[in-house]
């Protein structure tokens, strides 16, 4: 048998446990299995999704975050939703995260580094309009990455544009930008949805009004929290694409109602699937399940400057007093994958693959006597919105992590604030970290000493590994800092991880799409042009 | 006397007035309550972006460092204006709400128009055949249905019409793109849902207002002077009996106005209670509060029109000693 009929397998062999096969169907299916490996043996075999893009056709799309307050100020977006319509639909970045997470050139053709990533110098693709029939010049390039620049910004990627010192034009297809220090991703950063280019208004500023953009489809109509439509470009400077002719976007917020809109063919494919209804949806003959590993990740986060956190032993104790395995099996339903007090998720390029931590009380004792305790009180805050399911995942953690002499008392906190009052500012809380597409990002979001979202945590090698990465372009020095800094965080750093989710979609049959990304969600946020319907 | 050359007008003018300090109150506690919400709106609408920098030039540039009670004295002064200000995401709240409100008018005007004239005529059937087949089986059923949360009525219509039969759409979400038979179409499942849960009220309501007028000394009189019972009921019992009837109507046409959030929600209907969850979600003040405006005007109006009905249709309460 191969890789997939090996998964295939595992998957009869856990729905048999959870009752959702009975044991005839079981053996029906395994064996079909089994001859079906023994004849083919062919890698793709169960993989349905590879035939050729077909043109034409509306695509219907049920997705859950817009709000009435969307708009075109790309500063302002903060959804997938507007990330996957206005960024992914209707503009085009510098660049654009593929689907095997690897960077490419989009509105860029190529682009460069001077030695220590400090200076940048992107070349234009030549020939790209506007929907209104201007080309793109260099001008647009750099008052759409300047708007996120002002000194008032509120934009989502003020974080990103803060590294850029100046951005200069040079001829008439260049743009340099020059880092106030070197960052080898800078590329990567530029994928950020909020980096979307605009065309330039004379005197600067961009066009905020017109949605008059480079992308693969013209904005038809936007109603805000309502739907979104759009609509093929001929024009589009990609070829072949778009395939479809129009898609709707229409925001369907509560989970049963975007079930059965999809059950009852109103939409062509759902957003977050609630794994209550996966079986529903695997047992209709019409739509499948999909799920795209992402960086989405759930934690329970230490304040390091609180005691008894402030012990890396009692951390640690901590960390190999959860057992995961029975979390993901009771409260994921088996949809999620086991957490290694690394942030850092599997599909991301410089993850460092080590051994998993297991439930061990005997190790977790060991290191609450290194800290000179046999036993700890610590009081754990959740919510049902820290992360789905976090409520119960705390509840069996009390239970594994009483026989190791630890006891957690379990605070439940109002939902609503959550992220304001207790994230960040409790000692011990549970969270839901939607995770960044590079490395250095995720660090130096939350881990390195003074991030905006570290609590208290300090590490002087972390942070010396940072700064060396973060200029270094050999790949293989980067990913040897890389690796170590992974190896810090998981036996120092604040952060017990759960889990890993995916995307978790429910599509019907008639979409066709190709490998799907997912460093962001919805294929990258670029589904609208990469999908494409079959029949 | 004055007073009692125009006892309408003076009434009106004094309910009115009353009205709009009941206005002025709700503001009053929307206002301070949605402050007393944890989070904020920079915080809310900025999610994983929200670097302490971020929000604050945010909160600047909304005013929101600003005392709490200038920002609600500078709104309250525009508002008697009819400005109802800007959303906080920079448009103006009446265009936000504006095609919100209309949806939501459609869809409870139309209801209503089904509504009312059903709930009273098999009101008054009811009590016409007291006790009989009709009476129980409408009793009963209305009683169910009554009992039976909004939501559940909403999901088995939804399974029942969509699902099963696929007569109609799951989803009611109307566009301005569709023409009107296509928004009528869509629009049947919420109005079905609707109608069942005001329904029961208010044919419960009427009957229960009409017998209680069966059993005054006058309606015996009629009786005994030999008018039929149809006749008694329709011509002696109901016109006494508008009052109440004027209440329990005014009450249920407030909530298709302000109360049908959860079938909007189910529906995927945009009208204005998504609107101001929505608000409530990304600590939209200026929406929440016009959203508010809105709700308690439609209360306080439907209430005022409902005394006017029951003070017009007994002199009586004109004159109160």
């Amino acid at each position: 048998m191969n890789k997939s009929h090996h998964l295939l397998m595992d998957d009869l062999v856990t729905r048999l446990r959870r009752g959702q096969l009975s044991r005839r169907e079981f053996l029906a299916r395994s064996s079909a299995l089994l001859a079906a490996g023994a004849m083919s043996g062919l890698p793709g075999a169960v993989l349905a999704q590879e035939a050729a893009p077909k043109a034409g056709g509306f695509m219907r799309l049920g997705l859950h975050n817009a709000s009435q307050n969307d708009n075109l100020d790309p500063g302002s977006w903060s959804t997938s939703w507007t990330g996957a319509s206005f960024n992914g639909g209707v503009y085009n970045n510098l660049v654009e995260i593929l689907p095997d997470g690897s960077v490419a050139g989009d509105l860029a053709e190529s682009w460069e580094a001077e030695p220590g990533a400090k200076v940048w110098r992107f070349k234009l693709r030549p020939g790209v309009t506007f929907h209104n029939g201007k080309s793109l010049e260099v001008e647009d390039v750099r008052q759409s990455l300047e708007h996120h620049m002002k000194p008032d910004s509120t934009s989502g990627a003020r974080a990103i544009v803060e590294q850029i010192e100046t951005i200069d034009i040079e001829g008439s297809d260049t743009v340099r930008i020059t880092l106030s220090e070197g960052n080898a991703d800078l590329p990567y950063l530029l994928s950020d949805y909020h980096l979307s280019i605009y065309p330039a208004l004379e005197g600067g500023g961009i066009d905020m009004e017109s949605a008059n953009g480079t992308g693969a489809f013209l904005l038809e109509s936007f109603e805000p929290g309502i739907a979104t439509r759009l609509k093929r470009n001929p024009n589009y400077h990609k070829n072949n694409k778009p395939y479809l002719d129009e898609v709707e976007f229409i925001n369907i917020t509560d989970a049963t109602a975007r079930l059965n809109a999809l059950l009852t063919g109103e939409v062509d494919f759902i957003q977050d699937l609630d794994i209550r209804n996966v079986s529903m949806v695997e047992r209709s003959g019409d739509f499948e399940v999909q799920r795209v590993p992402s960086l989405r990740h759930f934690t329970f986060d230490m304040d390091t400057r609180v005691a008894p956190f402030d012990n890396p032993d009692v951390r640690l104790a901590l960390k190999h007093a959860l057992d995961r395995d029975d979390v993901i099996e009771k409260v994921f339903l088996g949809e999620a994958t086991k957490g290694n007090d690394n942030p850092v998720a599997s599909i991301q390029k410089f993850h460092h693959d080590m051994p998993a931590r297991e439930y061990s009380i005997a190790k977790a004792r060991e290191h609450l006597a290194k800290a000179g305790l046999d036993q700890v009180n610590v009081d754990l805050s959740v919510a049902e919105n820290a992360f789905a399911g976090a409520i119960e995942a705390a509840t069996l953690y009390q239970r594994h992590a009483a026989e190791a002499g630890i006891n957690i008392n379990i605070v439940q906190e109002a939902a609503d604030g959550y992220w304001e009052n207790v994230w960040r500012k409790k000692p011990f809380c549970a969270v839901d970290y939607f995770g960044r597409a590079t490395v250095d990002w995720l660090f130096s979001t939350s881990y390195v000493t003074g991030a905006p979202w570290n609590s208290g945590w300090s590490n002087a090698r972390f942070d010396e590994l940072h700064q060396t990465a973060r200029a270094e372009t050999d790949e293989a020095k980067r990913a040897a800092c890389y690796a170590e800094m992974q190896e810090i965080l998981r036996d120092d750093g604040n952060v017990i991880t759960v889990a890993f989710v995916s995307w978790r979609n429910a599509v019907s049959k008639r979409i066709g799409f190709g490998e799907v990304g997912g460093l962001m969600p919805l294929d990258n946020m670029r589904m609208c042009e990469r999908w494409w319907i079959k029949d | 006397m004055n007073r009692t050359s125009h006892p309408i007008l003076s009434m009106v003018a004094s309910r009115v007035g009353l009205g709009l300090l009941s206005l002025l109150i709700v503001s009053l506690v929307i206002f301070f309550s949605v402050s007393l919400l944890p989070g904020s709106y920079a915080s809310a609408i900025l999610g994983q972006n929200a670097t302490p920098e971020a929000v604050a030039a945010l909160e600047t540039r909304l005013g929101l460092d600003q005392p709490a009670i200038w920002r609600y004295l500078s709104w309250l002064a525009a508002a008697a204006t009819g400005d109802l200000g800007q959303s906080f995401a920079g448009r103006p709240v009446m265009a936000v709400l504006g095609p919100r409100l209309l949806n939501t008018i459609t869809l409870a005007s139309i209801t209503a128009v089904i509504a009312v004239p059903l709930a009273i005529t098999l009101g008054v059937i009811c009590a016409r055949f007291r006790g009989r087949f009709i009476d129980r089986f409408l009793s009963t059923s209305t009683l169910a249905s009554i009992s039976l949360p909004e939501f559940f009525v909403a999901y088995l219509m939804m399974m029942i019409f969509a699902v099963k039969l696929q007569w109609f759409p799951s989803m009611a979400g109307i566009r301005n793109s569709m023409d009107l038979g296509e928004q009528l179409y869509r629009m049947v499942l919420p109005i079905l849902t609707l109608l069942l849960v005001i329904l029961a009220h208010m044919i419960r309501n009427t009957r229960a207002a009409i017998l209680s007028v069966m059993s005054s000394p006058y309606v015996e009189m009629a009786r005994l002077k030999g008018e039929s019972e149809g006749r008694v009921v329709t011509r002696q019992a109901l016109p006494n009996a508008i009052g109440p009837i004027a209440s329990v109507v005014a009450l249920n046409l407030a909530y298709l106005i302000s109360g049908v959030v959860v079938i909007e929600v189910v529906f995927v209907y945009p009208g204005v209670g998504q609107a101001m969850i929505d608000a409530v979600r990304n600590r939209d003040v200026p929406v929440i509060q016009a959203c508010a405006l809105i709700f308690a005007t439609a209360y306080i109006g439907f209430n005022l029109l409902a005394d006017i009905v029951s003070i017009v249709s007994n002199p009586r309460l004109l004159h109160p000693r």
